[in-house]
């Protein structure tokens, strides 16, 4: 039999980035996110690991870019305004491709907010936060179970893609309790990052496969000396101001997960055939959200329930293949409104696409949900 | 000229450099590579890391594992690269602005923590590359874009920051005295602790056009005329020394390092 926990969304999120082979934790105290560092600080000097409470969120972020180009699998963790700040070297990790893995456990804003509170108004921050065009994965988890689960995923995913990975839970999600199952070390998927396959006179820093889009990645003081920059640059790592060098680069970086898509995108559907109302719900909503199909159900109206694990890149044709046919689409969401801007982009007026905010720290009950089903239906 | 073993330093491939002719980074990346050289430091187990300006461009030029970073900010890199590969010769090269103004709390964090990196900041009282505005070195009265009726803000001594946060070695040259900046660099990079070299230089174009030092020689003359060395300057008076600039070693003394510190961190962890 399999161990089991009881733990804390949080806590479970940090015990998945140590069975992903997380090394190197930086960052800064920020509620309702300290618990991950608060466990990093405990486990990690346990297995040689490293762990470091920098002097701000800006430095966190550093602190773990830093140590992943010396070859670590690094996290950092925050929340809120954390995320604003770190948004700046986020940026840098993207063009320099360096893996690294972000947490945001959200919480209402703006500004200070509403630090002990739940809200789901970081969504787009974590696709355009960072200056600049960029890519983004991004996963939601919605039970503890998947905060573990997720942050494996989450590590695999940036050693794969060679960029940042964002978590983006809620405070919901990261202080609820409930049972995790573990994994068997031996037998979970851990993906490292390609090194170089060819000796220090030969290697070119950015020169990509051509099928992955992604460049083999050497570590500082393995052997290879090579620049890395915030800069454009060309395959070599030297700052171009070259039109077709810096095209190059740019639809590279923008079309390395793209060309993947299917292995990144994830979700989870039920009772979406021939459903006439469908609720897109995501992280902690998502839990309340499938209730509220589950009861709809049981009183004879067609409801389906889907449920965007990543939401970056968002699963759009899927939801759309799947809700073909459906009357209208409910976005219940903790934020005035964000997500539901994705889902009305993909239906294209094929269904009528309704959001339904909350915006007073509070989760939504199924009954409110089931309300406006009640109504549509 | 610079040695062939200085050359084997360089990315000649960056160049030609972004640098104005007669600047004094030049001299500084020369008294660097020099020191690296004397130490018989291994490129790829060299980290030099920046953050953003003509300061951090030196970088680029070194040839070792190099690391051009965000505007203020490469000491929390710098940090993240040596906690985890304590076994890296990590230097910093920073300007004024990165060092003392955006910088500022990763700077005074570092020296507290006393992590054994080699921070260089070359001070030339000016943001150079985005036109010459004032830093928070800028003397009071200076002219700068941004201070076109004179700097009212005191400067920063970067010096005594230093030592007031912990660093263990603090030390102050200037581009006229190429030969004690390798010196100096040299005894950072050997001090296992965070050292911190302060290299006074010039920024003719930016700054000593309009503060009546307009060639690099007339700020190579100034240097050499306010210079004093931190012995003779115990002997002077605050009167005497208004106007001076103090160089020598201000802080060499051994404190607990970091990751050494860290170490017994990780020991005691799994004793338990």
């Amino acid at each position: 039999m399999p161990d089991v926990a009881f733990w804390q969304g949080n806590t479970a999120l940090a015990h998945g980035a140590l069975l992903a082979g997380c090394n190197f934790y930086g960052g800064y105290p920020i509620t309702p996110s300290t618990e991950i560092a608060e466990v990093m600080a405990e486990e990690l000097p346990k297995r040689g690991g490293k762990f470091i409470q920098m002097e701000d969120e800006i430095g966190g972020i550093a602190s773990i870019i830093g140590a992943s180009i010396a070859g670590a699998k690094a996290l950092t963790a925050t929340s809120g305004p954390g995320f604003s700040l770190k948004q700046e070297n986020l940026g840098l990790a993207y063009i320099a491709e360096v893996p690294i893995v972000v947490v945001d456990v959200m919480r209402g804003g703006p500004s200070t907010g509403l630090p002990t509170k739940t809200a789901q108004q970081d969504v787009m921050q974590a696709r355009w936060g960072t200056h600049g065009d960029h890519a983004t994965i991004c996963y939601a988890p919605s039970s503890v179970q998947e905060c573990y689960d997720l942050a494996v995923k989450a590590f695999n995913m940036a050693e794969r893609f060679r960029q940042p990975v964002l978590i983006l839970s809620d405070e919901v999600v990261g202080h609820m309790r409930e049972k995790v199952t573990m994994r068997d070390p031996g037998r979970v998927e851990i993906v490292n990052r390609v090194r170089p396959s060819l000796p220090p006179e030969k290697f070119t820093p950015y020169e990509a496969n051509p099928r992955t889009g992604v460049p083999e990645m050497a570590s500082f003081g393995d052997g290879y000396s090579w620049h890395v920059t915030g800069l454009t640059t060309n395959d070599w790592g030297f700052p171009t101001n070259n039109a077709p060098e810096i095209e190059k680069k740019m639809l590279r970086l923008l079309s390395k997960v793209d060309r993947a898509r299917s292995d990144v995108v994830e979700y989870e559907a039920e009772s979406m055939d021939g459903a006439d109302i469908v609720v897109v719900a995501y992280g902690s909503v998502g839990r309340s959200a499938l209730r509220a199909v589950r009861d709809a159900r049981k009183r004879g109206i067609p409801a389906g329930f889907f449920r965007p694990v990543t939401l970056w890149p968002f699963p759009g044709e899927e939801l759309t293949k799947m809700a073909l046919g459906a009357k209208t689409v409910l976005v219940p969401e903790l934020n005035c409104g964000q997500m539901v801007l994705e889902v009305e982009r993909v239906f294209r007026g094929r269904s009528e696409v309704r959001g339904i905010s909350l915006l007073n720290g509070e989760l939504f009950k199924p009954s409110e949900i089931g309300r406006v089903i009640e109504e549509v239906a | 000229m610079p040695s062939a073993e200085v050359f084997s330093w360089l990315r000649t491939r960056f160049m030609p450099h972004i640098w104005c002719p007669g600047c004094g980074h030049g001299i500084i990346m020369h008294a660097l590579i020099r020191a690296l050289v004397g130490l018989k430091k291994d490129k790829t187990q060299t980290v030099v890391a920046s953050g953003i300006g003509c300061s951090s461009r030196m970088a680029g030029y070194i040839d070792a594992c190099t690391l051009h970073s965000t505007h203020g900010r490469s000491l929390a890199f710098a940090t993240g690269i040596k906690l985890h590969k304590p076994s890296l010769t990590v230097v910093d090269v920073m300007g004024d602005g990165d060092c003392s103004a955006i910088g500022g709390n990763h700077f005074i964090h570092a020296c507290r923590r006393n992590i054994d990196i080699t921070a260089i900041i070359m001070n030339n009282n000016i943001y150079g590359m985005t036109g010459g505005q004032a830093s928070p070195t800028t003397p009071a009265g200076a002219w700068a874009s941004t201070t076109p009726y004179g700097a009212i803000d005191p400067p920063f001594d970067i010096c005594r920051l230093a030592e007031g946060a912990g660093a263990s070695y603090v030390a102050r040259t200037t581009i006229a005295n190429p030969k004690q900046a390798e010196t100096f660099i040299m005894n950072g990079i050997k001090k296992k602790g965070f050292a911190v070299i302060e290299v006074v230089t010039h920024c003719h174009t930016q700054f000593g056009r309009k503060n009546d030092r307009r060639l690099p020689l007339d700020n190579y003359n100034y240097f050499k005329a306010v210079s004093v060395p931190l012995t003779k300057a115990k002997t002077m008076t605050p009167e005497e020394l208004a106007g001076k600039l103090v160089c020598g070693e201000f802080v060499n003394k051994d404190v607990p390092e970091y990751t050494e510190q860290y170490d017994k961190v990780i020991e005691k962890a799994q004793r338990r």
